[in-house]
Formats: structure tokens, C-alpha cells, sequence
């Protein structure tokens, strides 16, 4: 029988610590600012806590009880899904389009890239006031345009019916440059001689280029781009704030800003943890179909 | 199948000229090689060719057809490319009927979910299964036909992309470097089913390939490019044995040719590393019909040479490598003549040379002569009495 080196034994039983000491920092900020306040929202979900209140009671699903008898979260819930409905493959189809436009052309790439991508760039909050100019009902730019042209302006974000549009076509505006980015890496990855085999098979128009290769070789970065638009669609809250806070009557009223009007308007801070919660899931359920259920259809392996 | 005659063409990207009065005829069921080295024009004739690019002037005739000005659809050539260009989302069945299904089906055929209700398009469907059935048995490849490129080894690849030019049976094959991806072995292994497949078809070959083994094992004809011109075009035994420029026989043979450095003294050929002076017994017995203080190269290969001892020769050296390749060794001599260290094949058999030790270099016959421009020129040994040509041959000894 063979006997134990101790010195190797005592290599293998010692806990090499270094790469704790290193994700240490990381892991704590994330901690602190990810995981502790989503476990103190989940956690408030159950409470009737109000802000700034001393006590606070567990009422167990209460809150979402209540949530699911109240008429104004549906709504809430009913405009996001519609404005994400619009602006994802709004954005993600104009996206694609200018991405295929800039990089089938030679000269000016980067300007259109540029000024496509700048509202990106540009923080949403100062764009949504610009906005606000634009479309004020008397003096602003769009109606000034259209009474030029002998068409009728309207008060485009406090009519009832309109205003909820108007917010998806700025939430597009907003969008559509990063998906076009996104998209343009895609496209250069995609290898030339696959193009060049395509011509030769037959492929003369460049509609069957693009069923052929094009649109086949752009599905792994299509469905990021789907997915990180659908989730920031949800996310929709700057211009909701600034251009319409919900109105008018409620017809802009959105997930998020539910939660900031129950949660700092109303203080019912554990009423707008149970939106949060919602909110979350829907979140995490968009992230779980990207990761297991589309990921193995577009990735070639 | 078809022939293909080139004439004139010119194409040039931006400044830069890549072919220049290009012309090239290759018969109907030829294997023809482009052999060059990298960025010689070689694979932008081929893209010429095909269709893939358009040239600035002369004519492509394919057959009977002029498709000069045709794209590539209308030119029913097939191309095999370097990095096989299978289309990654489609099965190995899939790949190959894309060029059957762009030819055959019109567009609304190809919507997907159109086989449901069109019968027409059903019936055309089930004739291109029997074309791929039936390449993927002359490939071997019916077991992969379910499979996605990427779970297929190189090799693998390499025949579906060979599957999917030949499905539709095509007026001339074009390859672009098409072994290239692959490992060694496999490489050789490749060249004779390419040989083989090539002599089943009985179509029209053009090869692209910098990498001389496989021109010379598999074509029927060479065509030599270099800087956008072809040198020469002609069978593998005569580029090999009978090269009409330097650059040729540099380029063509491995070890590279043996090269001395040499100046014609009035029709008789001198031998000397610095130019133009005259050395004591360095002249080859040759006489060569050139303007007197020419620059020349004389070049002859390893295997045109044999080691004898030191004293028997004026062009001899000393020992620097031996390249041992089991059936024979390659052995470099550094003499005082050439630039290079001279390489002699010898068998393995052959009695063993000491590195460092003091040879000498015989001819076995008459090397080729090339003006230090390139072109060839003619050259006959001085003796009269042919059958003293080898001795001859050998260096006047000191």
C-alpha cells in the first residue's frame, strides 16, 4: 500500500483563497445593489409599508390581490404590452432596413451611422423636453410644419387615443439607432464568400440573397435585438414622466410609471414593490425564452 | 461540358492592374491548374471567370456562349471555394439543393410551407432528392445529409461543397484553393479523389492553387501566373523539366532549384558569385548564344546533381544541413559559387556525408540557363562528343 505524501496532501486539502479575495469586490457591489434591494422589493411586496412610515404589517399576497381587482394596473399592464408591441418590431425592422441601407452603400457610412445613432446617445430625459417643444400644441415645430402645408395640427400629447403613439414613435426614434448597430456588426460578420456561393447557386436579386443568407446568418443577433428591445420597451418610463405623467385620463399610463405614482406619489410603497415584482417577472420570463428556448434554434452548432 | 477560352482580359482594383492582357484557352474536359503565388491574379481570373467580379476588358467564352457581361446565374459554372461556403443554418441535404431549388422552383415555389398545396411544386421537389441521393452516393456522403456544417469534420465539408457544384451538373468546374483548409494527409488523400472524380465527370476543371504538389499531381495542364501574367502553360512534366523562365523553375519543384550566378564571356558561360569578374576555372564548359556580359543563371536541379569528392570538382563546398526524408536526404553544400547553399538529393542507401565535411558538386546533365531577367536562354555544352556531356559537365577541377 502506497502511503500519503503529506506534503501533497496538505496541497490538495488547502483552500486556494485568491480567487475569492478578487471576485470580492464585484460580488459585494453587486450584492448591495442588486440582490439586497430586489430581496428587500420582494420582501416589502408583502407588506403594506408605507414610505416613510414608522411600522409596517405582512399581509401576505394582499397587494397583489389587490392588484389583481385593480382596473388601473390592467390598464397600466394593457398600454405597455401595446407600446412594446409597436416599438419592438418598429424598431427592430427599421433597425435592420437602415443597417442593410448604410452597408450597401460606399460613401457616408459613417455620417448616417452617426446621426442614427445619436439619439442613443443623447440622455433621454433632455431629448423628451426637445420633444416637448416639438410638439406643444401652439408654437411647437410639427403643427407650425403641418399648418405650412395647410393640414391641421393636433394636441398630440394630451388627446386621448394619440398621445400613447406619439410615445411609441419617440420610444422608436430612441431605439431603432441601436438595433441599427447592432445590426451592422451582424451583417460585416457574416463571411463574404458565403455572398459569392450565393451568386454562383443561382441567387441573382438581392431578395434572394437575403433569404439565402442574409436573414439566416442575422438570427442569433435578431433575437438579442428582439429581446433587448421588448425588455427595454418595458423599461418605457423617461417620456411617460416628462411628456404626459400617465394622462390623459390614465391613456399613457405604463408599467413603470405605475410603480414610481403608487410608489412616491401615493407612498404605498409595498403595493409598488408588488409592481415591481410583476414587472420582474415579466422581465425574467423574456430573458429565460431567450437563453433556453430560442438560443439553440438560431445559433448553428 | 464545355471549354472556356479567355482573350485579353484586364482587370485592375483601383491603381492597382491585377490582370493584364490575360488570355487562356482550356480545352473541354481539361484539368488545368493556375498555379502562382499569393496575389499573383490567379483567383481573381477565377472570380473573372465565374462571374463574380467584371473585367475592365477582353472576352470570356464559355462553350459557344460569350458571358463576358452575363452574371454568374447564366453562366452555369460551379465554383468550390477555399472555405467550402456552406450556408451554416442548412443541413448538408439542404445545401446541396439550393442551387436546384434557385434554378428550378420559381420564388412562390420557394415560400416556405408551399409544398402543402402545389403539387407541381412536390413533383419538382422529389426530382432534386434523386440528384442529391444520387451525388451524395458517388461522394459517399449519404450518412451526413441530415447534419449541419458545422458538426462535419474539414474533409467532410469539403466533399458537400464538391456535392453541391456537382449537382447541377455544371459546364465547368472552378476551384478556388479548394484543399487548402485541410490537414496534410487528408490533402493527399483529396488529390487523388479529385483526380479520380475528375476523370468519372469528364467536365472541365480549373484549378486555383499556390501550392505546386497539387498542380502537378493532378492537371492535365499548368498554367504558371505570376504579377497578374501567365509564364507558361503547358503539361507538368515540361514546366518541371523544361521551364521557360526563371521565375518557373523557381517556383516550381521542391527543394527549390539549385541557382549559380554566372555572366556570358564572349558565348561561353563563367560561373562566379561576384559578377563579372573573371575566376580561375569557374567557367562551365557551355556555350550560350547571348550578347557578351550578359548576367546569367544557371539552374539545375537536386536531383540533376550528385556529390563527389572534394578534389573532382571547382564547384564544391562544405556541408551545412542534411534534410533527412527517410527514402532519401537532402544535402545542402554552401559553395563559394551560389548564393544559396546548394541542395544534392541522395539516396538513402548512399554512403553517409559527414556534416562539415569538404564536397564536391557534379552535374549529371545539362543544366537550364535563364538570362537574370528571366526568359530562357539556349544553351549547348562545348564538347562535340555527346556521350562525354556528363564529365564534361563536371567543373574543370582546379
Amino acid at each position: 500500500m502506497k502511503t500519503l505524501d503529506p506534503i501533497a496532501v496538505k496541497q490538495i486539502t488547502k483552500v486556494n483563497w485568491a480567487p475569492f479575495y478578487l471576485l470580492g469586490p464585484a460580488a459585494l457591489l453587486m450584492a448591495m445593489f442588486l440582490l439586497g434591494p430586489l430581496l428587500a422589493v420582494l420582501g416589502l411586496s408583502f407588506t403594506d409599508y408605507q414610505l416613510g412610515a414608522k411600522s409596517l404589517n405582512w399581509i401576505g399576497f394582499e397587494n397583489f390581490i389587490e392588484l389583481y381587482h385593480d382596473k388601473n394596473f390592467w390598464r397600466s399592464l394593457r398600454n405597455t404590452a401595446l407600446y412594446s408591441v409597436v416599438v419592438v418590431p418598429t424598431s427592430v425592422l427599421l433597425g435592420l432596413g437602415v443597417a442593410l441601407l448604410i452597408e450597401a452603400q460606399k460613401s457616408f457610412k459613417d455620417f448616417y451611422r452617426t446621426i442614427f445613432f445619436l439619439p442613443v446617445m443623447a440622455t433621454l430625459i433632455a431629448m423628451a423636453i426637445s420633444w416637448q417643444f416639438i410638439l406643444h400644441p401652439s408654437f411647437g415645430f410639427l403643427n407650425l410644419l403641418l399648418k405650412e402645408f395647410g393640414l391641421q395640427g393636433h394636441n398630440w400629447l394630451r388627446t386621448e387615443g394619440l398621445a400613447l403613439w406619439v410615445l411609441a414613435a419617440i420610444g422608436i426614434w430612441n431605439q431603432f439607432g441601436f438595433n441599427m448597430v447592432l445590426f451592422l456588426a451582424g451583417l460585416v460578420s457574416i463571411p463574404r464568400h458565403l455572398y459569392d456561393a450565393a451568386a454562383m447557386d443561382g441567387a441573382s436579386t438581392a431578395l434572394e440573397r437575403f433569404r439565402l443568407v442574409t436573414w439566416p446568418l442575422l438570427g442569433p443577433v435578431t433575437l438579442f435585438v428582439v429581446v433587448i428591445t421588448a425588455i427595454r420597451s418595458f423599461q418605457v418610463f423617461d417620456t411617460v414622466a416628462i411628456l404626459t405623467k400617465g394622462g390623459p385620463s390614465k391613456s399613457t399610463e405604463v408599467l413603470l410609471y405605475t410603480m414610481y405614482a403608487e410608489g412616491f406619489e401615493f407612498f404605498k410603497s409595498g403595493y409598488a414593490s408588488a409592481v415591481t415584482i410583476v414587472f420582474l417577472v415579466i422581465v425574467l420570463a423574456l430573458t429565460l425564452i431567450k437563453t433556453r428556448y430560442l438560443e439553440k434554434r438560431v445559433h448553428y452548432v | 461540358m464545355s471549354s472556356i477560352v479567355i482573350q485579353k482580359i484586364s482587370k485592375s482594383f483601383g491603381v492597382t492592374s491585377v490582370l493584364k492582357d490575360l488570355s487562356l484557352t482550356i480545352k473541354d474536359g481539361e484539368f488545368v491548374s493556375l498555379l502562382g503565388p499569393s496575389g499573383c491574379g490567379k483567383s481573381t481570373l477565377l472570380r473573372l471567370i465565374a462571374g463574380l467580379d467584371v473585367a475592365e476588358q477582353g472576352s470570356i467564352v464559355v462553350g459557344q456562349h460569350d458571358v463576358t457581361r452575363l452574371p454568374p446565374k447564366a453562366r452555369d459554372l460551379a465554383m468550390v471555394f477555399q472555405s467550402y461556403a456552406l450556408y451554416p443554418h442548412l443541413s448538408v441535404y439542404d445545401n446541396i439543393a439550393v442551387p436546384l431549388r434557385m434554378r428550378r422552383l420559381n420564388a412562390w415555389q420557394r415560400l416556405p410551407g408551399v409544398r402543402l398545396f402545389s403539387r407541381v411544386q412536390q413533383k419538382i421537389e422529389r426530382e432534386i432528392r434523386q440528384d442529391i441521393l444520387e451525388v451524395a452516393a458517388t461522394l459517399g456522403i449519404q450518412a451526413l445529409l441530415p447534419r449541419k456544417p458545422a458538426q462535419l469534420s474539414g474533409g467532410q465539408r469539403q466533399r458537400v461543397a464538391l456535392g453541391r457544384a456537382m449537382v447541377r451538373k455544371p459546364e465547368a468546374f472552378l476551384m478556388d484553393e479548394p484543399l487548402s483548409n485541410l490537414d496534410a494527409k487528408l490533402r493527399v488523400h483529396m488529390r487523388s479523389e479529385l483526380s479520380q472524380l475528375h476523370r468519372t465527370l469528364g467536365a472541365t476543371f480549373l484549378y486555383v492553387t499556390h501550392d505546386q504538389a497539387e498542380a502537378l499531381t493532378m492537371s492535365d495542364r499548368i498554367a504558371v501566373m505570376m504579377e497578374g501574367a501567365i509564364l507558361q502553360y503547358d503539361t507538368p512534366d515540361e514546366i518541371y523539366r523544361n521551364p521557360s523562365d526563371l521565375r518557373v523553375a523557381e517556383f516550381v519543384g521542391s527543394p527549390r532549384i539549385n541557382m549559380l550566378q554566372g555572366w556570358v564571356c564572349e558565348g561561353r558561360l563563367e560561373v562566379s558569385e561576384t559578377a563579372r569578374k573573371q575566376l580561375e576555372n569557374s567557367y562551365l564548359d557551355l556555350s550560350v548564344e547571348a550578347p557578351h556580359g550578359l548576367g546569367v543563371v544557371v539552374a539545375f536541379r537536386s536531383e540533376q546533381c550528385s556529390l563527389v569528392s572534394a578534389g573532382q570538382s571547382a564547384l564544391q563546398g562544405v556541408v551545412t544541413h542534411l534534410e533527412n526524408l527517410g527514402s532519401e536526404t537532402l544535402v545542402h553544400v554552401r559553395t563559394k559559387q551560389a548564393k544559396d547553399p546548394i541542395i544534392v538529393r541522395i539516396a538513402a542507401q548512399a554512403p553517409r556525408v559527414q556534416l562539415g565535411s569538404l564536397v564536391g558538386v557534379s552535374l549529371a546533365m545539362l543544366p537550364l540557363v535563364f538570362s537574370e531577367h528571366g526568359p530562357r536562354l539556349s544553351a549547348k555544352t562545348g564538347w562535340q562528343d555527346a556521350l562525354q556531356t556528363a564529365s564534361a559537365l563536371a567543373f574543370e577541377a582546379a
